[in-house]
């Protein structure tokens, strides 16, 4: 994935370099501008086995800021904000590769590096006893949660960063 | 050999005959013998499904995911761009404009329809309301459901959309939406049974076809809509993930 310009953003941003799970980096420049949910909405998408995004709805792709093909095919870390914490994903992983359910808040990075939150499910997609792919199902979260995970994903991240 | 059609017991009342209609015609075009039986409500029709009395069905999204994943029924057809949606409603002069303004306590009126409270249940959580923080009462209905709003003893109602959308001039009028599901795959739709599996491609090709002669366009229609799609077991796969992950 190519690294984010100025062209990219409009208004103040900052820089930050994020190594992803599979040894990739990449430069994402953010700013702090949230993008509403969309109300009555469910923004979903679908991914292989090892995360690589296979489908996604309508909601999914206005939100993201990207078009349909930029999406189709990239790794669903091309999402990942840098306020969020490795060990929420881990998580996420850890909990599918088990067949169960995750729940969880995720603030996610547009293309043009606005953020959104949104409160998330993954599940495993099983067809005749055998996972398929994941599927992950977004609904507009509680600001009170919200709160909550801000501070919570800023202590994790200081965690993780002094370690 | 006779085998049982069933309709989900929220479709029209007025859309009774109609039915009778459609069954004539299909068991014409497939030569088999179908009896249709229409049950009351969802408690009869889930005593016949567990029974085993049902081989055809037009099921809500919430009774068709018990009878893919549980009792191996395929889908094979759904109304053309019907999708089933829910609307959370409010009293026009209660001064609530939005869901947020919904507070731990509030009473809200619903129906037994397990699809419409999934769906509402969802649109409440970003007001931090859950089962446990909220009352609600369960009517016959979705006349009542808006009355108990309109004399101020519910807050907020649960609808399905297209039962909101026909209600009257002067019931929409005092009684106003808050937000209205867009999720679009979740939907009505037509599964046959393991036991009619011998016939299941030639009812799909039936059905598929209803609408490109007069008289297959004029029943169809009389359904309530305009033609059937085709839904592959993958599409019903995927709205089953999907509600898997809602409740
Ligand atoms: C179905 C599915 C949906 C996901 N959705 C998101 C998402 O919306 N945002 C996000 O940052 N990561 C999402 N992830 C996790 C990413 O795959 C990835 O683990 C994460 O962005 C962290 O990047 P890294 O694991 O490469 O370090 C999803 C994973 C799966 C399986």
């Amino acid at each position: 994935m190519r690294d984010m310009t100025e062209d990219d953003v409009t208004g103040d941003f900052t820089a930050h370099h994020l190594t992803y799970f599979d040894g990739t980096s990449r430069r994402v420049l953010v700013t702090d501008e949230e993008v509403p949910f969309p109300e009555g909405k469910l923004i979903v998408s679908r991914t292989d086995p090892t995360g690589i995004i296979t489908h996604c709805n309508k909601a999914f792709v206005e939100m993201s800021g990207f078009s349909e093909e930029e999406l189709i095919g990239q790794p669903h870390h091309i999402l990942r904000h840098p306020d969020m914490p490795k060990a929420a994903f881990k998580d996420v992983w850890d909990t599918a590769a088990t067949g169960a359910k995750w729940h969880g808040y995720v603030k996610n990075l547009r293309k043009d590096g606005k953020y959104y939150w949104v409160y998330a499910t993954v599940i495993s997609n099983v067809r005749n006893g055998e996972v398929v792919g994941f599927a992950s199902v977004r609904r507009k979260p509680s600001r009170t949660k919200i709160n909550e995970c801000v501070g919570l994903y800023k202590e994790m991240l200081a965690e993780e960063q002094s370690s | 050999m006779t085998y049982n059609l069933t309709v989900s017991p929220d479709f029209p009342p007025e859309r009774i005959a109609s039915w009778f209609v459609f069954n004539t015609w299909l068991q014409k075009k497939l030569g088999v013998n179908i009896h249709l039986e229409l049950y009351d409500d969802f408690e009869s029709q889930h005593q016949a499904m567990e029974a085993g009395h049902v081989d055809l069905i037009y099921v809500n999204p919430y009774d068709a995911t018990t009878l893919v994943r549980e009792k191996g029924f395929e889908a094979i057809a759904a109304p053309q761009g019907v999708s089933d949606e829910a609307v959370i409603a409010v009293a026009s002069d209660g001064g609530i404009k939005c869901v947020e303004d919904l507070k731990p306590g509030c009473h809200i009126a619903s129906t037994d329809d397990k699809d419409v409270h999934m769906m509402c249940m969802i649109m409440i959580e970003p007001a931090d309301l859950t089962a446990s923080n909220i009352n609600l009462s369960e009517h016959p209905n979705y006349v009542i459901v808006a009355k108990k709003i309109m004399i101020g003893e519910a807050q907020a109602g649960f609808f399905y959309k297209q039962a909101y959308e026909k209600m009257s001039k002067v019931i929409k009028s005092a009684v106003v939406p808050i937000v209205t599901s867009q999720i679009s795959v979740i939907k009505h739709m037509f599964l046959v049974s393991p036991r009619f599996s011998e016939h299941k491609e030639a009812i799909k090709a039936a059905l598929l076809d209803m609408h490109n002669d007069e008289k297959g366009r004029h029943i169809v229609e009389e359904l309530g809509f305009d033609s059937w799609d085709e839904q592959t077991q993958e599409d019903t796969e995927f709205m089953i993930d999907l509600m898997d992950t809602l409740v």
